[in-house]
């Protein structure tokens, strides 16, 4: 891949991948390869009786208006997440990475949020959002904030962005405080002797040293925005007010798991693996090319 | 592989029974979370203490889509449960799957245990009757929407009398709103209550096909003038405050209890936690009718969920599972659950005990439930509800009138919207299950 | 430190103080919740404060007899599956991340791929064929049923990829040289260099185990296999029972000591790598 050199062998990389491979194709590969097949049937849920239908469902999909449009909000959605939930993530890396005095409990407190078991992160967030009894809501009311997230749609859609970056800071602060750690302390103290001031060494020094890490998080979190946050906007809000935070994801997961509309979810499940493989095969082919290893 | 593992199993179970004489296993799967659970595990356990044969594992598997799904995957893997408990909305779907359940009056029949369909509530078991009258599921949690309000603000703003009518209702939230509160009325689980059951209780229908029982060729017809206008009429509300949204499911409880709104519409089942939280005197009565379709309401549907019955087990098993249904629906059992959770009962005998025992006069209120589900003999608008993939309509539903609610749509618009693609997803159905 | 400045050291502090406040703030109150009654919950303004219930709450809390599964046995189930879900992960992925940086043989990049794949698609989103797939493997209702499916890992792989690929060849040369063998140096050299790394991945992965919910729901039939957030969920569907929040606050707390003494535990392990890298 990268490296100048590489070891030869002939059976010895095989026997390392395999574990992985084995796993990946009896409970991935072939479970996805039959909801694959699957968005080609129409189906009852019990699987009693079932049709080869062709494209039907991807027809009923295109011809959906409300599907059409939640492209545009998944996009928005995920961008919002992921930089949302990366820069305040570097941010916090960056100063406790800094200072020595009180950075344990730092660390521990940012990791905290992670520990949330995802079931109840989205009833905690509303909760404190709750336009009659939360205590967020309360204050912002004395602000003259009038709090409504059921009716009005942007709110809605803060909220939940707010509570999918939350969810990820902990995993993004972790793994930046480890890419930074381990870029090796006479670098930064040879800058600093040069008299370079810390922003200056973080933007010369760190931030192309922890490029991997970022590219890593970058590519990780587009596919959490994408693919794991169907849980907080079902707590949440549901997909409402309207089908305003509705997105993608959260139908595929709404229609199979709670509508037993399996083929129709199947379709939903291709369409969505599609979008995310071209987009990480544009990140690797693009992004990575800025990436310093 | 999996045939011969399920007939050794069996031939071991039958061993196992007549020789040792250790209890048959039955496994019900149910979706009770909270404190609802220990109850559960109460039935499961009184029952296995009452007789040797049988033992009932109770086995918790989430919410109802949860419950659901876990049973539906078992199954296609082989591994169903005995008993599942689905909830009401899942109807249509369980029904449809013909090769998959075992009508629970077959089950008593095939069994040789009495089933007494007169002994039973007719709006409670009329919802999962079949058009011919064959029951198909055992009603377990059932509960239906009442009006509840709060007596100590309708004095202060000199509502008098309990409204009976959507237009008392307009004329009490105003004058509610006037005194001060912040808002006169907030509704849960609003399709059910402004849709769904505002059309049984003023005898319209909901779609074709009496509701759909007599055909999966139905269509949803409720974008009719009556619903619009009541809708509108809420829409309209909003303006002074009389009327205030607060979310698709049944979290606008602590604008109630909180006395932020006056008056509120959800299930019965709400008894305890509004016993619990409201620091006022409060009240239920029947939902309000429309004056303008009728002068005399029909009879109100449940909701809430049933217990049925999936193929694939042995004779032995079914026996026990009949049993149990007949233990279920004894009547002290019944009569206990209805008191413990505010469910209605599903005997009439099981209302006459609690009557009986003092509990209405005890608790006032609670028997509203029951008066508003049998003012009437049931018919084919009010018996119930027979859709496909209802699950999704009631999203699309609840999308469509929070439109109307932020004034993104009008009411008419929204209903219009929301019938055009139900239809879309009955037609669906209809041609998965052919 | 490299240089000693107090004031930019007493403004990160401060930023970090604020910052970690507002990060922090929803777990405060859960902490505030669990120390108060039910009835105090629905009152508006919600407390700020803690309370003074917490000790009755832990009481009903392990009173409640028949409430299903002990809370003992729920965190031990989690225990096992979460360990087995971040040990297994790690072994696997790291293995094969060594394997596809480090070896130049045939279908390294689809291998890369095909593994990559796998985090396109939630488990929930697959979930009727995996739980059939386990299912005739006759894994249900074990720990290994629990644990094996969701042992598959890009995310590690992927890590483990991005940390290789910052390991200097010229220490993979002198291996060579040396006439040591490739595994020798994945212990000797890559191991030990990739160690915050593997701490940092082995806190996201227990907790990721530990939080399980919808696939030990599945796959568990019998109530002494369930897990610790399995039954914070219970509490939280209660349907027209109002939710009691001040217990629900309580168990999703104590289920959350556990991850918490990782991560402390975790700390010192990067402390370690700190001071390595200072050499």
């Amino acid at each position: 891949m990268l490296k100048r050199v590489h070891y030869r062998s002939s059976y010895l990389p095989y026997l390392l991948v395999a574990p992985q491979i084995i796993i990946t194709i009896l409970f991935f590969i072939w479970p996805a390869g039959q909801a694959l097949y699957q968005s080609f049937l129409l189906e009852d849920a019990f699987g009693l009786s079932s049709e080869f239908v062709w494209f039907d469902n991807f027809i009923e999909l295109y011809e959906n208006p409300n599907y059409l449009n939640s492209f545009a909000r998944t996009g928005f959605f995920s961008v919002a997440v992921a930089s949302l939930s990366m820069s305040f993530a570097l941010f916090f890396a960056a100063l406790a990475d800094r200072v020595i005095k009180g950075s344990h409990t730092y660390r521990t407190l940012l990791i905290i949020p992670y520990a949330v078991a995802p079931v109840l992160a989205g009833t905690l967030w509303l909760f404190l959002f709750n336009p009659t009894l939360g205590i967020i809501t309360y204050f912002l009311d004395a602000f003259g904030i009038d709090w409504n997230h059921k009716l009005n749609s942007s709110q809605a859609m803060g909220l939940v962005i707010l509570a999918a970056a939350w969810k990820q800071i902990s995993y993004n602060f972790l793994f930046f405080i480890a890419a930074m750690h381990s870029i090796p302390k006479s670098l930064i103290e040879a800058s600093a002797i040069d008299g370079a001031g810390p922003v200056h060494r973080f933007f010369t020094i760190i931030l192309p040293l922890i490029s991997p890490t970022t590219f890593f998080l970058l590519v990780v979190n587009i596919i959490y925005a994408f693919f794991d946050t169907f849980g907080i906007i079902h707590a949440i809000t549901a997909g409402g007010p309207g089908n305003s935070t509705e997105i993608l994801v959260y139908k595929v997961y709404n229609d199979g798991f709670v509508g037993l509309d399996l083929g129709g979810s199947a379709a939903q499940s291709v369409i969505l693996m599609f979008i995310v493989v071209m987009l990480t095969v544009v990140q690797f082919k693009y992004v990575e090319r800025k990436v310093q290893y | 592989m999996l045939k011969k593992s399920l007939i050794a199993a069996s031939i071991s179970a039958v061993l196992i029974s007549s020789s040792l004489s250790a209890a048959v296993e039955v496994n019900w799967w149910h979706a009770m979370g909270g404190t609802n659970t220990e109850r559960v595990n109460k039935i499961a356990s009184d029952f296995n203490a009452s007789q040797s044969d049988y033992k009932i594992n109770a086995v918790y598997k989430g919410n109802y889509t949860e419950t659901m799904t876990a049973a539906i995957a078992a199954f296609r893997a082989k591994k169903q449960p005995h008993i599942v408990q689905v909830f009401e909305v899942g109807t249509a779907t369980m029904m449809a799957a013909k090769g998959a359940v075992y009508p629970i009056e077959q089950v008593m029949k095939d069994s040789g245990v009495k089933l007494d369909k007169s002994d039973y509530l007719p709006a409670v078991i009329s919802y999962y009757q079949t058009s011919d009258g064959e029951l198909l599921s055992m009603p377990f949690n059932s509960s239906t929407p009442v009006l509840w309000y709060n007596r100590d603000a309708f004095e202060k703003a000199g509502v008098s009398g309990v409204p009976k009518t959507w237009d008392d209702v307009s004329s009490a939230a105003k004058k509610l709103v006037g005194s001060g509160m912040k808002c006169g009325i907030a509704v849960g689980y609003q399709s059910w209550g402004l849709i769904e059951n505002y059309s049984a209780w003023n005898n319209i229908s909901l779609g074709t096909k009496e509701n759909g029982y007599a055909g999966l060729d139905t269509e949803l017809t409720f974008n009719n003038k009556h619903v619009v206008a009541n809708l509108q009429r809420l829409a309209d509300m909003q303006e002074d405050g009389s009327f205030a949204y607060g979310g698709r499911r049944g979290e606008s409880l602590a604008m109630f209890t909180s006395g932020e709104c006056g008056m509120w519409i959800n299930s019965s089942a709400y008894y305890g936690s509004i016993k619990g939280q409201a620091k006022f005197d409060y009240a239920q009565t029947m939902m309000p009718y429309d004056s303008t379709v009728t002068d005399a309401p029909q009879n109100s549907i449940i909701g809430g969920a049933t217990l049925w019955t999936l193929r694939g087990h042995t004779k032995d098993e079914y026996k026990g599972v009949a049993e149990f249904m007949q233990y279920l629906s004894s009547t002290e059992v019944q009569a206990w659950w209805h008191q413990e959770t505010g469910y209605v009962p599903i005997t009439k005998a099981a209302h006459q005990l609690s009557k009986e025992q003092g509990f209405y006069d005890k608790n006032p209120g609670t028997d509203t439930a029951i008066m508003q589900l049998s003012l009437n003999q049931p018919n084919e608008n009010s018996r119930g509800l027979r859709f496909g993939n209802f699950v999704q309509i009631r999203d699309i539903v609840n999308a469509e009138m929070e439109m109307i609610w932020n004034k993104s749509k009008t009411a008419q618009q929204a209903m219009d919207d929301a019938v055009a693609q139900s239809n879309k997803l009955l037609r669906k159905f209809e041609k998965a299950n052919k | 430190m490299i240089e000693n400045r107090p004031i930019t050291t007493f403004v990160s502090h401060s930023v970090l103080i604020i910052g970690v406040a507002l990060i922090v703030f929803p777990i405060w109150i859960m902490i505030v919740a669990s120390t108060h009654d039910a009835l105090r919950l629905t009152q508006v303004p919600l407390p700020l404060l803690p309370g003074d219930q917490l000790w009755t709450n832990l009481k009903s809390l392990f009173e409640e007899k028949d409430f299903g599964t002990p809370i003992h046995l729920t965190v031990f189930n989690s225990l096992v599956m979460a360990l087995m879900i971040s040990v297994g992960k790690i072994s696997i992925s790291v293995l094969s991340a060594f394997a596809i940086v480090y070896f130049k043989f045939r279908f390294r990049m689809f291998f890369f791929w095909m593994i990559f794949i796998t985090l396109m698609l939630p488990v929930e989103v697959r979930i009727l064929p995996t739980y059939e797939v386990v299912a005739n493997f006759n894994m249900l209702d074990s720990y290994w049923g629990l644990s094996i499916p969701l042992i598959a890992s890009a995310t590690a792989t992927f890590m483990f990829r991005q940390t290789f690929l910052t390991i200097p060849d010229e220490l993979m040369e002198a291996s060579r040289i040396d006439g040591a063998s490739p595994m020798r140096f994945f212990f000797d050299v890559v191991i030990p260099m990739s160690r915050t790394n593997i701490a940092a991945l082995f806190v996201i992965l227990f907790i990721y185990g530990w939080n399980q919910y919808l696939w030990p729901l599945l796959i568990t039939t019998d109530p002494d296999m369930y897990t610790a957030v399995m039954s914070i969920k219970q509490m939280l569907e209660s349907g027209e029972g109002e939710p009691q929040w001040h217990l629900i606050m309580l168990t999703a707390l104590i289920a959350m000591l556990p991850p918490i003494l990782v991560v402390i535990f975790m700390q010192k392990v990067f402390v370690k790598g700190l001071t390595d890298s200072e050499k």
